[in-house]
């Protein structure tokens, strides 16, 4: 049984179609990541999933509906890192994290219980946030913020993590950092990941499948191997992909040498 | 292959953070509260003490001791003045406060806007607007008297606030704190050019409409003070229950909805006791502008912007804000007393374009 299934994803405002009948699914211990140029989609993809933007199709979670689970029932399933975060008021890290356990005491009991202290200083210490824990969020970083609501999203501890592009704003070691938790947080079993990626590289290092997007429409999906090939992405992208990478790369070669 | 040292397995990590976190919770603490409630009761004696006639404290004290205790009354002026004057006006000024501050810091989480308030979204104009209707026309429940103008003001207020937000809602998609303000603001306008259509066609009643529309808790009674008190034990209780669910929609309603929290739900149980909490308050003070937003504020640089704490710290603020608004009311110009609404207001509009201006510095 797959954890999450999508089925003719379908997305519209108004009179434009930003996902055009878009299916893919995902079992225990997949990273799917979802690529393709600005304006493909792979974001709204990640929000229709999530419940945040109307959509056509079916959306299943372990073979039921999403939007006939509870909400809080759904949280311990399903959890989204948002890709930017514009904090408002100056909560501490330890609280936001915290609100990563409502769903499992949601409404009057709140949290305090013994294993929610456990998952949110596991999540912390996970992190690397154990030291700041008391620190005001409008004080942190780009890096530690983000860092923070991932701490947040490992308290909740969902079976499936959709990550709309986790490491957007990062510096090189905080993509490392992120992309390396997450890794290890999947080798549980029973768990998979779909993540929005710009990074192709990235993408291609840490995937199992890939969705190819273009203009909404499905270009290509499969195992990441045979997604991303030179006529893919070449069409996708307009351009071409592995020369650029090669040449990117080629610039460090050189420098090695001399 | 990149390989990294963190790649400890999820399953053995030491959980070092235990102990930060002992001792320490994150609701209102019995000290805090009793020292909440210890300032409230003595601002509110020395409201009741202080006015164009000053009592002393003792004789105060009694008075009201023997009242609640249905001893027999010492002799002299004082006791008529503390117990049908300004004792259910403190009361009334004081729960007033501390009701329209509770939705104020309810509205601040909910919208995520430090500048949402009664009177800033225009609910509490809407409210007015009700009130006046019912006057104006005679409108009444049969059974209880003066009601027509609370459940108006009630479903004034809440249609108010669902108008607004749709407004916003469909002008700017992430109902930016902006775009909800300045429809707020468009909306009083529209509310207040109603009210003088309303006003123009009931001249008779022109003298009592004026009080809505500037605020005013003199000549409030007991029952007053009881209508309120049960109005905030019931709707503050709700919104009280939200506080967690506050905190989430104060990080950001998206954030509420991945983490479990029934986001329209929520909203919708938050904001009709939100307007009718407001709709009782303006049903029997007015208009009092300001409170809800100011006192929040200042509340929330002592006890942090966690709701758990916010809510019932911003409750006695509110009361103890007003209840000082009020004295100043009644002592500045004395023997002329002005508008309670004319003091928050003038106070308030400072703090506001403070609180703005730093706010926009903060966030460019």
């Amino acid at each position: 049984m797959s954890l999450l299934d999508v089925q003719n994803l379908t997305v519209r405002f108004g009179n434009a179609t930003i996902v055009d009948n878009v299916s893919f699914s995902l079992s225990e211990g997949d990273w799917l990541m979802i690529v393709g140029p600005n304006g493909a989609g792979k974001s709204t993809v990640i929000n229709a999933i999530s419940l945040g933007a109307a959509y056509e199709g079916e959306v299943r979670v372990l073979d039921k509906d999403v939007r006939r689970y509870r909400p809080h029932e759904l949280a311990r399933l399903v959890g989204v890192l948002a890709q930017t975060h514009a904090m408002g008021y100056g909560f501490t890290v330890g609280s936001v994290v915290r609100l990563g356990r409502y769903a499992y005491a949601p409404g009057l009991f709140s949290g305090g219980q013994a294993d929610d202290e456990e998952a949110v200083a596991r999540a912390l210490a996970l992190t690397g946030l154990t030291r700041i824990v008391d620190q005001n969020v409008l004080t942190l970083s780009g890096g530690e913020l983000q860092r923070t609501f991932l701490a947040q999203l490992f308290a909740q501890n969902p079976r499936v993590l959709l990550l709309d592009e986790p490491t957007n704003h990062l510096d090189l070691v905080y993509q490392k950092q992120v992309f390396e938790l997450i890794r290890v947080w999947l080798k549980t079993p029973g768990r998979a990941v779909a993540s929005v990626v710009h990074d192709l590289s990235l993408a291609r290092a840490y995937g199992s499948q890939a969705l190819l997007l273009d203009g909404g429409k499905t270009s290509a999906y499969g195992p990441i191997a045979d997604v991303f090939t030179p006529e893919n992405l070449d069409k996708a992208y307009d351009m071409d992909v592995s020369a650029w990478m090669r040449g990117l790369l080629a610039q460090w070669e050189a420098k090695k040498e001399k | 292959m990149m390989r990294w040292k963190i790649a400890r397995s999820w399953g053995e990590l030491p959980p070092p953070a235990r102990e930060i976190h002992n001792g320490k919770r994150e609701g209102f603490r019995a000290g805090e509260l009793f020292l909440f409630l210890l300032v409230t009761l003595a601002v509110m004696a020395l409201c009741i003490c202080v006015g164009s006639v000053s009592l002393p404290l003792r004789e105060t004290l009694t008075v009201i001791w023997n009242a609640i205790w249905g001893l027999p009354m010492p002799e002299g002026i004082s006791v008529p003045i503390i117990l049908s004057v300004r004792l259910p006006r403190v009361l009334c000024v004081a729960l007033t406060g501390a009701a329209l501050s509770l939705c104020g810091g309810a509205m601040q989480g909910l919208l995520k806007n430090p500048l949402a308030d009664g009177s800033t979204l225009g609910v509490a104009s809407g409210a007015s607007l009700g009130a006046v209707i019912a006057i104006a026309f005679g409108i009444t429940l049969p059974t209880v008297p003066f009601s027509g103008t609370m459940v108006l003001a009630i479903v004034f207020a809440f249609l108010s606030l669902l108008i607004i937000l749709t407004l916003a809602y469909k002008i700017d998609y992430s109902m930016s704190t902006n775009t909800i303000i300045l429809i707020g603001v468009i909306y009083s306008m529209f509310v207040s050019s109603i009210l003088s259509l309303v006003i123009s066609f009931a001249s008779d009643r022109v003298k009592q409409i004026t009080f809505w529309t500037m605020g005013s808790l003199s000549g409030t009674t007991l029952k007053n003070a009881l209508v309120l008190l049960c109005a905030l034990v019931i709707f503050g209780g709700i919104i009280l229950r939200y506080a967690r669910e506050l905190n989430a929609f104060a990080v950001s309603e998206n954030n509420a909805r991945n983490i479990g929290v029934p986001v329209r739900r929520v909203k919708l149980v938050l904001l009709i006791a939100v307007s009718a909490l407001i709709g009782v308050c303006v049903s029997i003070g007015g208009t009092i502008g300001f409170v809800g937003l100011v006192t929040p504020h200042m509340v929330r640089m002592i006890v942090g912007p966690d709701h758990k704490r916010l809510l019932p710290a911003s409750i006695f603020g509110g009361a103890v804000f007003l209840m000082l608004a009020d004295l100043l009311a009644r002592t500045l110009l004395n023997p002329i007393e002005l508008p309670i609404g004319v003091v928050t207001s003038f106070i308030g509009a400072f703090l506001f374009i403070v609180i703005f201006y730093r706010s926009k510095r903060v966030r460019v």
